[in-house]
């Protein structure tokens, strides 16, 4: 399933500095595809450094902010959400310099 | 329920206090008579109390405006806002009543002050615990040279007051506490979050639920911003109801060591007070439920919608457990694991044994009289390619593994024109040259001296620990790192 992974906030320095990521997530057939799924094949496939700072056991770690279509996917449905052909998945460090 | 009612008071009697002052002040420049009510002197005349009979009496007013009360010289210098068809006269009346916590005078507060002193917020409140210093006015444009050494609140109000003398600015030089944020925060009618670390906006936003206060929230960093508002309305949520957990201390970025490109924080921290005029004003769409993401290297702001507050919220929920009363108590040290610390360099740590730390007075003894003796810096390449010493291997300790085969290399190419080094007691001088010769046929030859230094002496600490790790155990560290340097023995050093 092709789906266009973003990473902001400083998130991109743990992924080889690419803010966006074209992938390609291989599914079963019949089966549906989860935030959860998504980000642990971004830890396996693209994270290049230091992934306790992606992911803190099966969620991402406090301070990181998960849009799934630009939406805070709290109001999706958080790890469990489905994500379609095509949906733009990004993870945003928040920020605290001033 | 009556905890609310106390707030509206608090509000009403910090607001009243606000327009006697004003009154006051017009009075005084005017010399207008002091038994005038407050609201009336402030309204320009009493042309709106007096229902027309104002005209017939000694009062100068000539003109009626609609119970907005601003005065002629607000008329003129607010004029291009104020003909704005979006905006206009009711909602500048209101900017000139309302007032503006700003929490923290620097990258964000700074462009932010400005605006909304220039903009007529009636009273301004400008929080900050430190002194102006060269390498913050890059960025903190509020400041000037000649503000150096002096208080970033006190720098800050002098330049609002010349930007607009009408309107009031108070200065807080105390750092902002879990004993006084609340009552601060109430003083004013919207925050302004322009701090610099994760405590501190924890403990603004606590402060805000509890005083019931709309919370503009801006952070930069490099050449990313955020923005967004937070407390407000019936839905909006608060920073904890986003990120009820803290984020680790390691995972927080700092401008000091961090980087920041001068005008990203100005570019937040303007939209900072836009976002603050509109909530005074009522005009327009308040930033809340929504995050503005700017990635300013590629030229995107970007606006994506967030949660609605939690039920659950520790601190703006049904229930909430940190409330004006509680949170004076509130550990925010405990809860977020790292002090509110800003821009000053982190504390210095002792990881290793004393033994293996030398001064930077006694690393340039040594250098001197060891010639194999190796250099390691283990800064990051920004910070490295700024300025090191001659000769030092560049090993960023973010990547330290990846450089140890390096390291082996440049001491197995030192070992071939080493002297020994001195005795294993360190700092112990003396050594006599040629001393290769009390070799014992048969023992290898100790390995060159080897030193590692920092920007100031913690990362360093914990890369002779690494190096020990991988089996090179004789490095030494150099107490204070390149900044110790730049102290004691070359001040022509620079520092950043």
């Amino acid at each position: 399933m092709r789906l266009v992974l973003e990473f902001s906030g400083g998130m991109e320095l743990l992924f080889g500095n690419q803010k966006t990521v074209e992938a390609d997530i291989p599914v079963s057939k019949g089966q549906q595809l989860t935030l959860a799924a998504a980000m642990a094949w971004a830890r396996d496939n693209l994270l290049t450094e230091r992934p306790e700072l992606f992911m803190k056991g099966s969620s991402v770690r406090p301070g990181v902010l998960v849009l799934l279509n630009d939406t805070d996917w709290e109001l999706c449905g958080e790890l469990e959400a489905e994500v379609a052909e095509g949906d733009r998945v990004t993870f945003i460090s928040t920020l605290h310099g001033g | 329920m009556s905890g609310s009612h106390e707030e509206e008071l608090a509000r009403l009697r910090a607001q009243n206090a606000a327009l006697q002052r004003e009154c006051d002040r017009l009075n005084s420049r005017f010399g207008a008579p002091a038994e005038q009510g407050p609201l009336q002197a402030a309204a320009g005349g009493g042309a709106v109390a007096s229902d027309g009979e104002a005209t017939a009496v000694a009062s100068p007013a000539s003109w009626d405006g609609l119970g907005h009360g601003l005065t002629k010289d607000q008329i003129a210098r607010y004029s291009r806002q104020i003909v704005l068809h979006s905006f206009g006269v009711q909602a500048q009346s209101r900017l000139c009543l309302g007032s503006v916590l700003i929490i923290g005078a620097g990258g964000l507060g700074s462009p932010a002050a400005l605006y909304l002193a220039a903009a007529g917020v009636g009273r301004l409140g400008l929080l900050d615990r430190d002194e102006v210093e060269l390498s913050n006015i890059h960025r903190q444009v509020i400041h000037t040279e000649a503000s150096v050494g002096v208080h970033k609140a006190v720098s800050a109000a002098r330049a609002c007051r010349a930007l607009n003398s009408s309107i009031q600015v108070e200065t807080h030089l105390e750092a902002l506490t879990p004993a006084n944020a609340v009552q601060l925060v109430r003083q004013y009618d919207v925050i302004l979050d322009a701090s610099d670390n994760a405590p501190t906006r924890y403990l603004i936003s606590d402060a805000c639920c509890a005083a019931g206060r709309p919370l503009v929230s801006g952070a930069a960093i490099g050449t990313d911003g955020q923005l967004t508002v937070y407390c407000h309305g019936d839905d909006g949520p608060c920073y904890r109801c986003l990120f009820p957990e803290a984020p680790a201390a390691g995972n927080c970025a700092r401008c000091v060591d961090a980087g920041v490109l001068g005008v990203v924080p100005g570019i937040i921290g303007t939209l900072q007070a836009l976002e603050a005029v509109k909530l005074l004003s009522g005009v327009g769409e308040p930033l809340s439920r929504r995050l503005l993401v700017a990635d300013l290297a590629a030229g995107r702001f970007h606006a994506v919608k967030l949660r609605a507050k939690s039920p659950a919220c520790v601190a703006c929920g049904s229930a909430p457990a940190i409330t004006a009363a509680s949170l004076p108590q509130y550990d925010y040290t405990a809860f977020t694991g790292q002090a509110a610390a800003n821009d000053a360099a982190p504390l210095p740590l002792q990881l290793i044994p004393w033994e293996e730390r030398i001064t930077p007075a006694e690393l340039q003894q040594r250098l001197a009289s060891e010639p194999g003796a190796v250099l390691v810096d283990v800064r990051p390449a920004e910070q490295y390619n700024i300025c090191h010493l001659p000769g030092a291997v560049h090993a960023p300790y973010k990547h330290f593994s990846r450089h140890l085969d390096a390291i082996q290399e440049r001491l197995a190419a030192a070992a071939g024109v080493s002297l020994p080094p001195p005795a294993a007691a360190a700092g112990q001088q003396g050594q006599q040259d040629g001393g290769g010769t009390e070799q014992q046929d048969g023992t290898a030859p100790p390995p060159p001296p080897l030193y590692v230094v920092c920007r100031r002496g913690n990362d360093s600490q914990r890369a002779v620990a690494a190096l020990r790790a991988a089996g090179i155990s004789h490095g030494v560290d150099v107490m204070g790192g390149m900044e110790g340097w730049a102290r004691e023995v070359d001040q022509g050093f620079p520092t950043y």
